[in-house]
Parts: C-alpha cells; structure tokens; sequence
C-alpha cells in the first residue's frame, strides 16, 4: 500500500505550503529540494488563483476519477502554476482567467481498504460569487 | 448549569454546504409515487470528492479566519460526525494538519449521532474555560447516510460547522452558560459495520428528541432565571422542517425567533453540524447585545444548550468569511439517479 | 570532442501496427528483427538497444533487453532496454548511434516494441500517465490527452484560433496513412468530420486523438565498413540528440513552449551540419494537432502562433514545404509509445528511397508532454 509517498507530501497537498526566496521573493510550489534552507523560507500559499486551461476528461486513469473530472492548469496568485481538479462546477462555467479558490478535497482512495489521499481542488468563487 | 471557571465564548465560527441539492419530490418519485407529505423541501448532497474531513477542514477555515488567528494558536481540534471517513483512523489530526494546527495539541473524533459536534464544543468551553488552552476548535460535519426508500433517505444530508471557543474577551458572542443532558434512549442508531442506521419511527419523538430537548432547553432557562422572550434567537437540533418547530412552540418561542437558523427545510438535516450550523446562520446576522439560545440532540440520547450573548466584535468579523447563506444559494439540483451514482448506491458487482 | 565515426542505417522494418491479440511483445519484436537484419549473419550484431514505455506496467515485464535479445534469437549479445516514455525509441537510436560513433561498435539494433493491448481497463490510461509528474500531475487525474487538451485550448485562447482549425493535422495524416500497409487507420478523413466528432478531453475530440496500439519496428545501424555492403545510396543518421524539460508541465516557465523539442531539434541539426530549411520531411509526435503545432514552433520550422495558420495552406501536407506525418503519423499509423521513435524512422528512411524524396529528413519524439525530446536527423549520401 502505498502510505509514505503520500504522507510526506501531506503540507503541500493540504495546505499549499510552499516556499519563498529570501531575497527575491521569488515564491515556488511544491518546495522542491534544490529550494535549501539557507535562502528559502516556508510559505502557506493563500489558494487565492487563477484559470490557466482545463479540460475535460472523459477517459480517466483510474476508476476513482469519476468521469467526466475537470482538470486545470492553475496559477496561483503568487505565481507558481499547478496541476489540480476543479471542482463543484460544470465546465460551461468555466473560462481561462476566471479566479478561483482552493479547496482541500479527497483526491482518491487507494481502494476499499486503502487511505484516502486528501489534497487541493479548485472551484469558482462561492462569496463573493 | 454550567459554566467555565474562566468565561469564554465563540471567538469565530464557519458553515459549509455542499453545492448539490435533491429535491425530496425526487425521492417521492422513486418511493413512494408522489403522494404524501414532505419532511422537507430538499437535502444537501456532498460532491464525489467530499467527505466529513473536507467539509471539516473548509469550515474550520472559516473559523480561523473569522477568529483572525494562525492555525498554530489552537490548542485541540476537536471533530464530531456519525459519518467520520474512518472508523479507526481520527479524522482530527487531518483537518488539524490542513489547518496548520502546531503538533503539541489535542485532536480527536467524536460520536454522539447528531450530538458529536456540541460534545466538542462543550469540551472546547471545558478546555478553554480551564486554563489548559487559548483556543480550540470544535466541528460537527456530517455527511449522512440512509438506506435508500428509508424514511431518513429525504433528511439525510451533509453539512459542517465550526466554532472557534476562545477567552470571552475575544468574543464575537460569548457563552453564558450550558447544560447537558442525557438518557439510554435507543431511538436512532447504527451497529458498527452497518452501512445505514435504523430508527424507531415515533419513538424518534417524544421520549426522544422531545424530552431531551424540552429538558435541556428548560433546565438552561430556569438555571438563568431567563424566560423565551429574553431571546432574540432560538436554534434547535432540526431533524426535519417540523421537530425544530414543534418544540420551538411548545417551548414558547416564536416562529421569528427561530427562523434565521432554520435551514433544515432547504438542506435537510446536516446531523452533527444542524444545530452549530443554524447558529452559525444566527450569527451571520445578529447584532450586538443579541442574545441565542441554542439546543442540539443527539439520538442514544440527549440534548446540550447553550446561552450567547453577541458582542460588538461580530459584525466587524464575520465579512472575513462566506455567510452560510452564499452556500445554501450556491446550489445544483441532481437526479435521484446522479445522486445514487455520487453516493455510492449503484450495485458495482 | 573527439573525432566520431559516421553511422549509417542499414536496414529497417516494422510490422503492422493493430491489435495484435494472438501475438506477444516477443512474437512483434521478432518478426520487426529478423526482417530488418534480413540475411545479415546474427553474430554480425554487437549490440541490441531496446525501446519500450509500457511493458513493466502492462506486461509486468522488466529486463526487456534480456527478455528481447532471447525473443529475436540473439541470445548473449549485449542488450538493454531504454526508458524515456514515448521518447524511447529516439533516445534509443542515439545510444545505439552513439556506440558506433565511438568505435565500440560496428552494427548495432535498435528495436523499439510496444504492446498496449494486452490490458484492457483504465490501467491502460494509467500506465500512459506515467510518464507525468505521479506526484503533482499523476495523483489529480490527469492523463496525456488531457494535458494536451489544456494546452490546446490555452493555444486557442492566446492565438484566436478555433478548435476546427487543427484539423488540417489529423485530414493530413489519415491521408497520407492509406499508401502505409503497416498503418492502423488506411482511411481518410473529411476536415468537416473532425469538430463533430466525439469528445475525448474537451476540447479534443476522437478524430484528433492518436490511438494506441500494437507493434514493433527494427533499425539497423552500422558503421561506414558494413554500409558499403548494401546496394543503393547510403543513409547515414547525420545528427542526434535529446533534451529535457521539467517533467510537470506546469513546472514550465512557458507551457504553450516545448523548451526541450526546440533544444534537440537545434542541437541535432548542428551536429548535422543543416539548417532548418535543409529538412525536405518530418515525422514529430502528433497524437493531436495542437502537439504538431507546439513541436513546429518550438523546433524552429514556424514562427510561435503560426503553425495553424500554415496547415490550412498546406506547409506540411504531401507536396508541402515540410511534409509530416508521411506514412499517417501517431494519428493513422498508431501511436506505438516507447517503439514510436524507431517507427518514425524506418518510414523516413523507406521515404527516401522513393523517386523526388528529399534528401534530409527529421524524426522528433516527445516523452509525456515534450519532457524528454529525441530527434534524429537523417541524410542520403548521394553519390
């Protein structure tokens, strides 16, 4: 089964935690291990975004991507693009450039028995709509 | 009566919907012909990627940020559910990891049916109201499940709500005092490793969610030496449209004051977030000096109340978040068929 | 760098490419082997390179250059296979080149074998998104096709081009795919089908979107000592090189450009001693027109943004400036994942010894969404 490569990345998935460039400000996500301590420092990202591209996908990988699955291209308003679903919406909602809010949702079960991965989702601004 | 030997009180709360909706004349459709009255107009239904955690974790949020603290000030995250993810696994440590929680604080699950969430609360009031923590969080989220065609399959539904128990001062209302009440009544329950409760129809009434209720809600009175009328508010553990509002009016409370944390009739009944989820509504709207009233129940049986007292630090708070209202307007309608599909009820094989 | 020896490629040959139900990765990989070396005596082989995306996830079978060399009856030479998703087979080409260039080999076989259909359900589409980021990419559900999809319909929004206009890409490929016996799909297309069709991952839709399948193709690569041995003018594989980018596509600084199909395609085309303008025809990895149209710009061939604009004036149909897809492309032969790299070449290689064919031509092949770029150029010696 499949745990520890799920749980060390537990902060990112959670709660977008990042980091930031002492100097530069530059800010990256994930924090990756070419980003050292010495210069930058851990940052939670505020999930505020911002729609890059999404498709629809209709032919999922797995059996736990119910169909049909939004999946976008994000930027988030610090700047780093990421990889992640959107959620609560139908795609005729949606349009590139349009903000978005993160949300922590179950990304999928490692089967019947298995630990269910929660991680960040996307989805249109609830308040204010 | 109870009250902490340091006072404390709400100093942030969240509420948090799904976004799906099945009307109950769908159920009617599928069960029952069309014929015969409604418990309510429609239910919440979480989405594929939901569950009593993320909706945990989203009002939990929200309680932060109305409470303008870090994550890492809490002292316990406290989760109570009939529908926690795992049955061996806290779905605390979860939500307290994606709030930013530190790791030197207390986290666990609670189970008291639609009680679980003002058990944590009562224990956050203990924790706070004590010394041993400035801040603690308590959630009641549910995402309930009933046997399809079952009486409770129309009310069933899914919700989350979160309060921020800190030291009074910080208040956005404080709570004047609680009781808690509790009787062996098997009106509603479910054997572990069952799918779907059961319950005793009538006897779901008044030996149960009556009595605990009328209990509770009389003893905080009397301890207060305070009337009905001494409320602006009222909000009642809310099963269905009519229990709230049937033991509203035997209680002597007015349809006005219980209808800004009436949600039931929209939503369904939101099991352990029901009660902290109409007051999270209340407080959405209340104004300074407002005073709450405030009773869950929970099936096994029994009842907590609380008295609040809104102070002038609410309205400049309570913009940091979405009101409860932005997600009961937020709302897709599903078929019984889409809703069978997102819930797990089609027979796989 | 030292002086290197040239490579020439001696023979090539692929099967079909199908569903091949009653055949095994082994039963393709020998058929593609034994007819590339033809009479070539076995123990003329120094060294087989294979290529392959999928066999450890669909066939559960890893150590493909043992498992392979045993298949095609080569048992004991020097074998390893080599993984680079569906850039495989053109980073395997350029090892193979390598090992000659640098004298340590004389003939060498570059076999590239795929064999999708031995796994039906969904863990089919998982074992293509493989070769995305598991942990960033993999674990939201994204698959190849849907990021192509986001990238295509980014490309739409930035350029003001509409979904149809990719179809010039697919019309062109399934044209060109009838005359290639080896094709999966020997049928063409009317444009006006392809924005009606099916969706796949919006705003892809079925007749834009490669399917994979079945095959294996073998070429042969000796040193200038053995391709005197064959009769015609010699090909020589005159460049090659590969590029990476970061595996995650959202880790790019720029999505809509594929850094390492422009780095290889410019590094493979320097040490070939061409210029852009030199390549006569193209086989890339165009499993969906807007892949096509990023590989072009990126590679040089266009400017950014223009690529659509150019299949509708027919720049890259049969008789264009820059054929592709000559013998159907991923779209009408079939996407072979791992072994496409070494089908693109086997059918330049056919292509130029057809009367009037050019006499410089380019194979690129992208692992996942461009992170691994392989390209390998190829020129005929005339005499």
């Amino acid at each position: 089964m499949e745990l520890p490569r799920h749980w060390r990345l537990r902060a990112a998935r959670y709660r977008l935690l990042g980091a930031r460039h002492r100097s530069t400000g530059e800010v990256v996500f994930p924090r990756e291990p070419r980003h050292a301590a010495d210069a930058w420092d851990d940052l939670p990202l505020s999930g505020a975004a911002e729609l890059y591209s999404f498709s629809v996908v209709r032919q999922p990988a797995t059996d736990d991507d119910a169909p049909p699955a939004l999946l976008a291209l994000v930027r988030l308003a610090e700047g780093p693009l990421i990889t992640a679903r959107i959620t609560d919406c139908r795609a005729d909602e949606l349009t590139i450039g349009m903000p978005l809010e993160m949300v922590t949702r179950a990304l999928r079960a490692l089967g019947p028995d298995g630990l269910i991965v929660y991680g960040y989702a996307f989805r249109p601004l609830v308040w204010p709509a | 009566m109870r009250r902490p030997v340091n006072p404390v009180g709400i100093t942030g709360y969240g509420g948090y919907v799904p976004r799906y909706r099945l009307a109950a004349h769908a159920i009617h459709d599928v069960w029952a012909d069309g014929a015969g009255a409604l418990p309510v107009d429609a239910k919440s239904v979480p989405g594929f990627d939901e569950d009593t955690i993320t909706m945990a974790i989203e009002a939990g949020r929200y309680a932060l940020r109305r409470g303008g603290i870090d994550g890492a000030a809490l002292g316990a995250v406290w989760v109570g559910s009939e529908s926690h993810p795992y049955s061996v696994k806290p779905s605390g440590t979860v939500v307290a990891e994606a709030l930013g929680a530190g790791r030197w604080i207390s986290a666990a699950d609670w189970e008291f049916a639609c009680k679980a969430g003002s058990e944590a609360l009562s224990a956050a009031m203990a924790l706070v109201g004590s010394g041993m923590a400035q801040h603690a969080l308590a959630i009641g989220a549910d995402t309930a499940q009933a046997r399809p065609g079952d009486a409770l399959e129309y009310t069933a539904a899914a919700g989350a709500a979160a309060l921020l128990v800190g030291p009074a001062e910080a208040a956005l209302a404080r709570i004047d005092a609680t009781v808690s009440y509790v009787s062996d009544t098997p009106d509603f329950f479910r054997r572990a490793d069952r799918p779907y409760p059961v319950h005793g129809h009538r006897f779901t009434g008044e030996p149960a969610y009556f009595h605990q209720v009328r209990s509770a809600t009389t003893a905080l009175l009397e301890g207060l030496g305070t009337t009905p009328a001494d409320y602006t508010y009222a909000v009642f553990h809310q099963p269905n449209a009519r229990f709230p509002q049937l033991v509203a009016r035997q209680l002597g409370f007015s349809a006005a004051q219980l209808a800004p944390g009436l949600l039931s009739p929209q939503i369904g009944n939101t099991y352990s977030a029901a009660a902290l989820l109409g007051l999270c509504a209340v407080l959405d709207i209340a104004q300074p000096g407002d005073t709450v009233l405030l009773t869950s129940y929970g099936s096994g049986a029994g009842s907590d109340a609380y008295a609040l007292t809104v102070t002038d630090q609410l309205a400049a708070r309570r913009a940091a978040a979405p009101p409860v209202q932005a997600f009961i307007a937020r709302q897709q309608a599903i078929s019984y068929a889409l809703y069978a599909r997102q819930r797990g009820k089609l027979v796989m094989g | 760098m030292n002086e290197m020896r040239p490579v020439y490629l001696l023979g090539a040959a692929v099967t079909p490419v199908a569903e091949h139900w009653e055949r095994s990765l082994g039963d393709l990989a020998h058929e593609a082997c034994a007819a590339a070396l033809g009479d070539l005596p076995r123990t003329a082989v120094d060294a087989l390179v294979v290529a392959n995306a999928l066999a450890p996830a669909l066939q559960l079978q890893a150590q493909l250059g043992a498992a392979l060399a045993d298949a095609c009856g080569l048992t004991g030479i020097e074998a390893w296979a080599v993984e680079a998703g569906g850039a495989a087979g053109g980073v395997a080409l350029r090892q193979a080149a390598l090992m000659i260039a640098a004298g340590a080999a004389e003939l060498v076989v570059v076999l590239g074998a795929e064999k999708v259909s031995d796994v039906l359900d969904a863990r089919r589409e998982a074992a293509t998104a493989l070769s995305s980021d598991a942990d960033w990419e993999g674990v939201h559900g994204a698959t190849l096709t849907a990021q192509w999809a986001m990238l295509m319909r980014r490309y739409m929004h930035d350029y003001g081009v509409g979904a149809a206009d990719f179809a010039p890409f697919p019309v062109n490929a399934h044209a060109r795919a009838v005359a290639n016996p080896a094709a999966l799909y020997r049928f063409a297309v009317a444009p006006g089908r392809i924005a009606g069709a099916a969706p796949v991952a919006d705003p892809l839709v079925l007749l834009d979107c490669a399917t994979a399948a079945d095959g294996a193709a073998a070429v042969v690569l000796a040193s200038a000592a053995l391709a005197g041995r064959f009769a015609g003018p010699p090909i020589r594989l005159a460049g090659s090189a590969v590029a990476t980018d970061r595996l995650a596509l959202h880790a790019r600084r720029d999505p809509l450009w594929l850094a390492a199909a422009g780095q290889a395609t410019a590094l493979a085309l320097r040490r070939a001693g061409l210029a852009i303008g030199d390549i006569g025809a193209a086989e890339l990895t165009d499993p969906h027109g807007i892949a096509a149209a990023l590989a072009l710009e990126a590679g040089g061939f266009v400017a950014r943004g223009s690529a659509v604009r150019h299949a509708a004036d027919g720049r890259f149909g049969s008789g264009g400036v820059l054929p592709l897809a000559n013998a159907g492309g991923y779209k009408a032969r079939g996407d072979l994942l791992g072994a496409t790299g070494v089908y693109q070449v086997a059918e330049l290689a056919a292509l130029m010894r057809t009367p009037g064919a050019p006499r410089a031509t380019l194979a690129q092949c992208l692992g996942g969404v461009g992170a691994t770029a392989a390209v390998t150029v190829l020129v005929r010696d005339d005499a």
